[in-house]
């Protein structure tokens, strides 16, 4: 009997637990309409998420760009197809490479600094001490900082794709020896905006409002503990690439 | 950090990611095809267009000159009608120039290049090429060289 207790208990766990997080990101985005009034917050926010980390993104961009370039040409260049590498590079960037491996990498930088400043915050009684003095937490720590990551992740993601097809145009042209006219004419030919790049950016947008609030989630709902932080900064990590990851094939799946 | 420093990069950020954003949609895609298309319409008929698509080149000497922009079947012939666009500041193509369907290497795309004819009047929007050469079918011509060798022997 015993084993069915806890498996009801577990159950029970889980499915507060998600009402929960949906029911806070409700908050949260009614929350938006007050950001107006508040707007150098979200200002920081946008600074904290997204400017802080377009250094990784840039760098990572254009090493993905570039061996994606080399180890396309690899292949391509046994059929003699090695024209076709801008179309390699621009479509496996903009379609999968750009949205997925951006949303790891904003997962990790920005997700898990967002769950330790809030987690941090409920650890010091700071949120405590705003309801004390009758200021919305979730108007004023959740949302900016849920509007900053739906809005700065497309960007960040643009920038990506922009660095990686360059850095895979300088490996390809430069290093290569492709033809630099046929490396780009192929791809504006062969990339379509409605289906390559728009679908790149709605992933992005998505994968930036689920990896946001799984961070700010954890952060708000962590024990108040230093143990309870560091649990919840791993959790956000570790479940917000797990989304990103299954997310994206539904995505793909809806989309293609 | 004072804020107007961090508004400062923040407003970078925001512009860089939409430039990055506009410049993807022109460098890299087809974007750049959709608009200002200053284009007239020529339509074609052909046995055989197996592998053109849409949006294939169309070129004269290599130098692409329009796009494919339709193909359909006629319903009285059963030929392929192909709708081409080609750009303005090509117009003075010789109306019985004619068509074939290429092939750019061997496992490439399909395209269509244009032989130029003799004729004095130019091509204009809704002329009709009739002079055309359908699209080599690799299948087809395997199977008539292996007949022709096995009726020597």
């Amino acid at each position: 009997m015993n084993w069915i207790i806890r498996l009801g208990n577990l159950t029970i766990n889980f499915i507060s637990l998600q009402g929960n997080s949906v029911i806070l990101c409700l908050m949260t985005l009614m929350a938006f309409v007050k950001i107006p009034k508040r707007f150098g917050l979200f200002i920081k926010q946008l600074f904290a998420i997204g400017v802080l980390s377009i250094s990784i993104i840039i760098v990572s961009g254009l090493f993905v760009g570039m061996v994606l370039s080399l180890q396309g040409y690899n292949t391509l260049v046994n059929f003699g197809a090695e024209e076709s590498l801008g179309v390699v590079v621009a479509l496996s960037l903009l379609r999968e490479l750009s949205p997925v491996v951006g949303a790891l990498l904003f997962a990790g930088r920005a997700g898990s600094s967002l769950t330790a400043e809030i987690g941090l915050m409920k650890a010091t009684e700071q949120i405590s001490a705003m309801e004390m003095m009758a200021i919305d937490p979730i108007e004023y720590i959740l949302a900016p900082r849920l509007l900053a990551g739906i809005i700065a992740l497309p960007l960040l993601i643009a920038l990506f794709s922009l660095v990686g097809i360059y850095g895979g145009a300088l490996v390809a042209i430069d290093y290569l020896g492709v033809d630099n006219g046929a490396f780009w004419s192929q791809m504006q030919a062969q990339v379509d905006i409605q289906h390559d790049l728009m679908s790149g950016m709605i992933k992005s947008v998505v994968f930036g409002f689920v990896v946001t609030w799984i961070a700010i989630y954890q952060g708000y709902s962590c024990i108040p503990t230093s143990e309870g932080v560091s649990r919840a900064t791993t959790h956000t990590v570790v479940f917000a690439s797990l989304a990103v990851l299954g997310l994206d094939f539904v995505l793909t799946a809806a989309m293609l | 950090m004072n804020s107007k420093w961090v508004e400062f990069t923040t407003g970078i950020f925001t512009i860089s990611g939409i430039v990055a954003l506009i410049v993807l949609v022109f460098q890299s895609t087809n974007f750049s095809h959709m608009i200002g298309s200053d284009v007239y319409k020529i339509t074609a008929s052909f046995d055989n267009v197996s592998g053109l698509k849409e949006r294939s080149a169309v070129s004269v000497g290599g130098v692409k000159v329009g796009r494919v922009s339709q193909i359909d079947i006629d319903k009285d012939s059963y030929e392929a009608v192909v709708t081409i666009e080609i750009d303005k500041q090509y117009d003075q193509i010789p109306e019985d120039s004619s068509l074939s369907v290429f092939t750019a290497g061997l496992l490439g795309e399909k395209y269509i290049g244009m032989q130029i004819g003799g004729a004095p009047d130019f091509l204009k929007e809704g002329s009709h090429i009739n002079l055309t050469q359908s699209s080599i079918v690799l299948e087809k011509l395997i199977s008539q060289f292996l007949f022709s060798q096995s009726e020597k022997k």
